[in-house]
């Protein structure tokens, strides 16, 4: 049989249906009445046990948001979502914050167990270098954990530990009743309430998500992490995380995303506000693997997500590292304004769709300041009969002098009934900005493959080997413990997409 | 028993047949040369027993060592003992040489049962090998092929060859692209690893490359097939008359 048809056979039978994270927990949950109306946002807010401000601002994005239209610009295509068919709030039922990890209900420990989070085991470990009385090791060894189950984070690891460095991290529910100060003051200031459609969502019914504020010359003694899981049905998720970083501050943020399968399809809105006072680096990233639906397209998670990181300092840093595997839809662009002169923002992109998975993602980096640079790196990954797109915007101010970006986006194709699309938007108003683009489209040849087989490789470690090469650049901004992760999801992802 | 054999070997592509019936044996410690006009079928033979798909075999048989080779994925082939120095080898963007080599080796001992080889071990063997051919170790760092030039390609071929020892290896026009310094020191290459173990094909056009590979069996390929057998005289007498008569011959 020609290797093209081969490919194609291949392609037909192609089984996202492998989704190892697909499974469900059964505990029982209190919901919030199904549909969106005041009521709803009132009721979250009460659930909450929110001040008054809280409940006015998210009253005010709902009212904004009946005004508002649900955009339709990105190269997706899915039905009209019901808005009033969904769940907005499901927390496991009779959820009280828990205090120690012996509080929450075992069954949600065993999910995020299931799912590779040995919550207590970081507990134990991080009472282990208590006992030694041993200094918090560099970063990167141990991650602090904040994991949130449907609507309410159910726990958050090394809570003391960073407290003794001054590192504020917890859910932001709250943080909204213990820091309202730096909640009323950074919350919205870089993704407006009237920002977009989905954003504005978020706003009024967002449920829970990660606060972090590290203050002044802190370098985060660790890695901080939030993995989210869907669990209930017809449920969406909307976490909102919000983290600071003070004057000459650092922070590593990962976060991860798992999801049941089902049969329809959840939406997932997530606002996530980054602000770098003078001097601080914020370092996001993010290993999505929602539940991307099956090999028919049914089912899967809608990801519409609003990313946006301010450099507001001078000099300050901001970069997002995303590897994104799962998702029935992905709606995402991670973007950085560098407003404090002398200010860098970075973006390097792994997206990987397959089956009838469509992505379209990219990034924005708005040069206000002077002297500002930026770096996108993105690589697309396309099999099965999925589209990915890149859509980014690199601009500059008309005041930015000095501004300088480097683009590379790249795109690999596996099989022939997939799309890759690159959708790149450029405006300098500014004669001394140097913007550089390069971008790239390639399909994995079946004479590579065979060369790679010749010498001994089967065709799923060579196609593993050669899409490995391909995203190589942006792997090695992952952190370590993730970029093996990463490397492994990438696999499973594109098990069974060539013959 | 004989190390390679093909007997009445047919193959067609989109229909159209390319080798009309090949017949073959090669011996441990045997040098074979296919010469042949441009177009008659050398390097489909070179491609049918390494298994690359776009070929379909419509008759006959192939064993190495007694092991079907038309029945197992090409990945199985190399793991049996085939190995097929390209003629044009492919650039793998991103992939440093040496992961590839070190990937290539242990799959194909994984496969065969074998245990892993050591970092050491490997990094001992490349080392010794590279020098042999006079890679630079700077060039195994660099991704495989990208920007290499015809003879650092061909050098990275016989390379492979070395490290992964093979039971037979088909060298698919290796002076092609080459220069003379380029050619010798590939030949040399290759010829340490002639053994009394070991059987090689080398298919080419031009009589040059025999000067340094000298073989001990010459065939003359015309129109999907073997049409006249020789020693290494005949090779010069092909240099010298051309292909013409055969291509008549086999036309007939």
């Amino acid at each position: 049989m020609p290797a093209v048809q081969e490919t194609v056979e291949q392609v037909k039978s192609i089984d996202v249906d492998q989704y190892k994270y697909g499974f469900e927990t059964d505990i029982e949950t209190e919901k919030a009445p199904k549909g969106l109306s005041e009521d709803t946002v009132r009721f979250i807010s009460a659930k909450k046990d929110e001040p008054a401000w809280m409940l006015e601002w998210r009253l005010e994005a709902y009212r904004r948001w009946l005004t508002m239209e649900e955009p339709t610009w990105a190269r997706v295509d899915y039905p009209k979502i019901d808005y009033q068919n969904a769940y907005y709030y499901a927390a496991p039922k009779a959820f009280v914050a828990p205090k120690s990890l012996d509080e929450i209900d075992p069954e949600i420990l065993r999910t995020y167990e299931k799912l590779g989070i040995p919550l207590r085991e970081q507990e134990i470990l991080a009472g282990v270098v208590r006992q030694d009385g041993a200094d918090a090791p560099a970063g990167g060894t141990r991650v602090a954990v904040d994991a949130v189950f449907d609507s309410v984070s159910v726990a958050t690891t090394f809570k003391e530990e960073l407290k003794k460095a001054g590192v504020i991290f917890m859910p932001i529910s709250e943080a909204v009743r213990e820091h309202p100060e730096l909640v009323k003051k950074y919350l919205g200031s870089v993704v407006p309430v009237t920002d977009n459609f989905f954003a504005t969502l978020n706003s009024a019914v967002f449920s829970d998500g990660s606060f972090v504020y590290i203050p002044p010359g802190v370098r985060c003694p660790m890695e901080l992490s939030t993995y989210f899981r869907i669990n209930e049905r017809n449920t969406g998720q909307f976490e909102r995380t919000l983290i600071i970083a003070d004057r000459g501050s650092y922070v590593s943020y990962l976060e991860g995303c798992t999801a049941p399968r089902r049969d329809e399809n959840q939406l997932h809105a997530a606002v996530v506000e980054l602000i770098a006072l003078d001097d601080a680096e914020i370092k996001y990233s993010t290993v999505q693997n929602w539940f991307p639906g099956d090999s028919e397209g049914k089912g899967g998670i809608y990801n519409f997500v609003t990313k946006r990181g301010d450099c507001r300092g001078r000099n300050s840093k901001i970069s997002w590292t995303q590897v994104e595997t799962g998702s029935a839809i992905t709606w995402k662009y991670p973007s950085c304004i560098l407003r404090g002169d002398g200010s860098r923002g970075e973006f390097y992109s792994i997206a990987i769709s397959n089956g009838r998975q469509q992505v379209d993602s990219g990034t924005k980096m708005i040069h206000l300041g002077k002297n500002t640079t930026s770096r996108i790196i993105s690589k697309g990954i396309a099999a099965g009969r999925s589209d990915n797109t890149y859509r980014g915007l690199v601009s500059a101010h008309r005041k930015a002098t000095g501004a300088r970006n480097f683009t590379n986006c790249d795109s690999l194709l596996i099989g022939s009934h997939c799309g890759a699309h690159t959708v790149p938007y450029i405006e300098a108003k500014n004669a001394s900005a140097v913007f550089e683009h390069e971008a790239t489209t390639s399909k994995i040849s079946e004479d590579m493959l065979f060369y790679c087989m010749q010498r001994g490789l089967s065709e799923e470690e060579a196609v593993a080997l050669v899409v490995n090469g391909f995203v190589k650049d942006v792997l090695q901004h992952l952190p370590m413990e993730f970029a093996v992760e990463a490397q492994k999801l990438i696999s499973i992802s594109l098990e069974g997409s060539v013959g | 028993m004989s190390l390679l054999e093909i007997k009445n070997l047919q193959a067609s592509v989109e229909d159209r047949q390319i080798l009309r019936g090949v017949d073959l044996v090669v011996n441990p410690g045997e040098v074979h040369a296919i010469m042949g006009p441009n177009g008659s079928g050398k390097s489909t033979l070179a491609h049918v027993l390494s298994g690359k798909d776009g070929y379909e075999v419509t008759g006959g048989s192939v064993t190495l060592d007694g092991i079907d080779l038309l029945s197992i994925e090409p990945d199985e082939r190399a793991a049996a003992g085939l190995f097929l120095a390209f003629q044009y080898p492919m650039e793998i963007p991103g992939v440093a040489t040496m992961t590839f080599l070190r990937t290539a080796m242990n799959a194909q001992r994984k496969k065969r049962g074998e245990p892993e080889l050591s970092t050491p071990e490997f990094m001992k063997r490349v080392r010794e090998e590279a020098k042999n051919l006079s890679i630079d170790p700077e060039m195994l760092k660099r991704p495989v092929n990208v920007g290499f030039s015809g003879g650092e390609k061909k050098r990275n071929e016989v390379l492979q060859m070395a490290l992964l020892q093979p039971k037979l290896a088909v060298l698919d026009e290796t002076d092609s692209g080459l220069d003379i310094d380029a050619l010798k020191i590939a030949a040399e290459g290759v010829n340490r690893l002639r053994s009394p173990e070991r059987g090689m094909i080398v298919i080419t056009h031009y009589q040059r490359l025999l000067e340094h590979i000298v073989p001990d069996i010459v065939h003359v390929f015309s129109r999907g097939r073997i049409v006249r057998t020789g020693g290494k005289e005949l090779a010069l007498e092909l240099e010298a008359k051309g292909y013409a008569d055969y291509e008549q011959e086999a036309a007939a």
